[in-house]
């Protein structure tokens, strides 16, 4: 074909690995006319570590501090699925107090998780403020997980068949109080950005996803969520003791990242929910059942999965009978999300790339494994 | 000797006058920007160089100096090299006509010699249209920076840029329309004397002439939410992507002189200038022993703040929504205001 002076010529924009909204190592090659979005072509692979080979070649309960290395934002809940998968091979339960601080702390950690990406998300949108609230909160949490376990982001907190530790003294203070300034603090962040003009043009109607592409591509979490679907692991499938809590899941209606943002802005109030009632109700008893100091599941496999801060965190494991196990699969959320990217940004402009990743909440240590 | 004196040497201190203290404003108002924005992120700010961090400005300074001046293998070195200075130097240059206190002169005791108009370096009959000439300079500077330095995002935000401060140049040009014709002349002194007599600061006549230049003047000097150009989130740093050492704070320089120079015109064209406040109410004559430059760096600092403000409090736009409000809202609006400032100057004073 002709080249005439009024073709519009595209030009390939690299963005990434270092870029400073990507949230890590991905890279975005983007096809662009002008400001507009043609193509978008994720890259990944950068922080590749061979998470599940690792697994092979470690015991059941030795591998547990390499997971909280994949989604590291939120490594409560990867400990949680792996230590439920383990569990259900072995067929034993978690004491009910054992899972009651179980859910405490994995409801806590989704805050954090939430938090970081309502920081992240705004600063990407250009809301600096925000960012310095959310991490303002997010210590508070923090400072909960170290005087329980000593650490902060990579805890390692849970252990197969329940907990290591027995909760400190001050442990439901401390989170009685935090839930009573949270919800100020929720406001807070709110009035900077739920009515803000520039904060809706920036984000309504960007990034639609509709339910059926969705359902399609396979994304879960708060992400489908604000597409329409109600599907929370927790109500549909309870484990740990989801069942005993009384929560809603918000549901958006049109799909795009302002959805998005309300659906995450309204779990973090569930999950505050979730965790008053737990801590006044914590359970006497044992904190760990009866699992043996090695631990050997029969021979055969199983699938546990359950509802990561973003999205469907699931194990697939084999066991061959030995103290380490045949296979390891991880199904987590970040990699099936960012599916959705291409078709997302498609026909936008360049800064809603940006809005878009920060939306989908991705964190690629999960992504590369 | 008098008229080397009176041509030569008096404007040469003035001029060096006004550039020292600017700088020092300039580098200041980066101190003050990360101080102010961090007290409202609940954070401190710079704390460790010099008490309370006030020796920031200057470390930072002599940092960038020091610092390696890259010059990217394809780029266009002398246009690569130019870029920063073509757009530092108009930022500076419109200072020679911005009037930072009253007129009149004032004898130098031991001289015998009274220096005229102390406070401003000049002033010209065509003042605002001389401002807005030269400042449009600048844009040239970033254009050129992000074209010659041969990479993809410096030219996205180069692009940017240059939409944007070329579209609400017009806006900018029509908000300030009511004010000139009410004064009746273009000279900056003369506005703020029409002020004076008027009896009023033209901001209680022209207050939509007055939000309309100050939400342009902020796209202008591209500070949020209509950073663009450099929004770091999409284009890493946009036109002086890159740029490393001294050049960089070049444009770091001539964009926090613009934001000066936003706030001392708005200051000037509707906010009085060096006026007191209500200087036509006798009652509040006793406000007189404070200096006139005191109550223009008063009312300027406002404004910074405002500016620092809003970089604090909100998102940033998106390159078409940013068009179509200053096209579609903006410049009608500020259209009709000239009109309608028009048709009652016509009818007030027949």
């Amino acid at each position: 074909m002709e080249n005439t002076l009024f073709d519009s010529s595209e030009i390939t924009v690299s963005m990434g690995p270092q870029h400073p909204s990507t949230h890590g190592v991905l890279q975005v090659k983007l096809k662009l006319d002008g400001e507009k979005v043609i193509d978008a072509e994720c890259v990944i692979g950068y922080l590749h570590r061979g998470v599940e080979k690792l697994g092979e070649n470690q015991t059941y309960g030795q591998f547990v501090p390499t997971l909280d290395r994949m989604d590291y934002i939120a490594a409560v809940s990867n400990c949680l699925g792996y230590c439920e998968a383990i569990e259900k091979m072995l067929r034993v339960e978690a004491p009910p107090r054992a899972q009651y601080i179980r859910v405490i702390l994995t409801e806590l950690n989704r805050i954090t998780s939430h938090l970081l990406w309502l920081g992240t998300h705004a600063l990407d949108i250009g809301a600096m403020t925000v960012f310095l609230y959310a991490f303002r909160e997010r210590e508070e949490i923090l400072k909960i997980f170290e005087n329980y376990c000593g650490a902060r982001l990579t805890t390692h907190v849970f252990r197969i068949g329940g907990l290591e530790y027995e909760i400190y003294d001050g442990f439901e203070d401390q989170i009685r109080a935090f839930i009573k300034d949270f919800p100020k603090k929720i406001a807070e962040y709110e009035q900077l950005l739920t009515q803000n003009r520039i904060w809706i043009g920036r984000t309504r109607g960007v990034g639609v996803l509709t339910r059926e592409e969705a359902i399609n591509i396979g994304v879960t979490g708060p992400c489908l969520r604000a597409s329409g679907l109600d599907w929370d692991i927790r109500k549909s499938n309870p484990y740990a003791c989801y069942s005993e809590f009384d929560f809603d899941v918000p549901v958006g209606e049109y799909g795009d990242t302002y959805d998005r943002y309300l659906v995450r802005m309204e779990e973090m109030r569930q999950s505050m929910r979730i965790v008053s009632q737990a801590v006044e109700n914590i359970p006497d008893g044992p904190i760990r059942a009866k699992v043996g100091k090695i631990i050997k599941p029969p021979v055969g496999d199983v699938y546990h999965s359950i509802e990561a801060p973003k999205g469907e965190l699931g194990y697939y494991i084999v066991s061959d009978g030995s103290t380490r196990p045949y296979r390891i699969r991880v199904r987590p959320p970040s990699f099936v999300n960012l599916q959705a990217l291409k078709q997302m940004v498609k026909g936008h402009m360049v800064a809603d790339v940006v809005a878009v990743i920060g939306t989908l909440d991705i964190v690629l240590g999960e992504i590369d494994r | 000797m008098e008229f080397l004196l009176q041509y030569v040497a008096v404007p040469m201190i003035k001029i060096l006058v006004v550039f020292m203290t600017l700088s020092l404003v300039v580098a200041y108002l980066t101190f003050m920007e990360r101080k102010i924005i961090a007290f409202m992120q609940v954070r401190l700010g710079p704390m460790r160089v010099g008490p309370y961090g006030l020796l920031q400005p200057i470390a930072d300074g002599l940092k960038l100096m020091l610092k390696e001046d890259i010059v990217p293998a394809g780029a266009d070195r002398l246009i690569f090299m130019m870029a920063p200075i073509i757009t530092l130097i108009p930022a500076f240059i419109v200072f020679s006509v911005i009037p930072f206190g009253p007129p009149g002169s004032i004898a130098i005791p031991g001289l015998g010699y009274e220096v005229e108009n102390p406070f401003y370096i000049t002033d010209i009959n065509i003042g605002v249209l001389f401002i807005l000439s030269v400042s449009s300079i600048g844009i040239l500077g970033v254009i050129l920076g992000g074209w010659a330095s041969n990479s993809k995002y410096p030219m996205l935000g180069a692009l940017r840029s240059a939409a944007q401060m070329v579209s609400y140049e017009v806006a900018l040009g029509f908000s300030i329309m009511g004010v000139l014709i009410l004064a009746g002349t273009l000279s900056l002194v003369e506005i703020v004397e029409a002020q004076r007599e008027g009896q009023f600061w033209y901001v209680f006549l022209q207050p939509v002439g007055f939000i309309l230049f100050f939400i342009c003047g902020v796209a202008e000097t591209n500070r949020a939410p209509f950073d663009l150009p450099e929004a770091e989130t999409e284009l890493v740093a946009g036109f002086h992507t890159e740029y490393s050492g001294f050049r960089f704070s070049l444009f770091f320089l001539a964009e926090y002189a613009s934001m000066i120079v936003i706030a001392s015109m708005a200051t000037t064209l509707f906010w009085g200038g060096w006026l007191r406040p209500f200087p036509s109410v006798e009652a509040l004559a006793f406000l007189d022993f404070v200096p006139g430059v005191a109550w223009f760096s008063l009312k300027v600092g406002t404004f910074l703040y405002f500016y620092l403000w809003f970089r604090a409090s909100w998102p940033r736009y998106r390159y078409d929504q940013l068009m179509s409000l200053g096209w579609r809202y903006l410049l009608p609006l500020a259209i009709a205001n000239v009109i309608v400032t028009a048709i009652l100057v016509l009818v007030v004073k027949g």
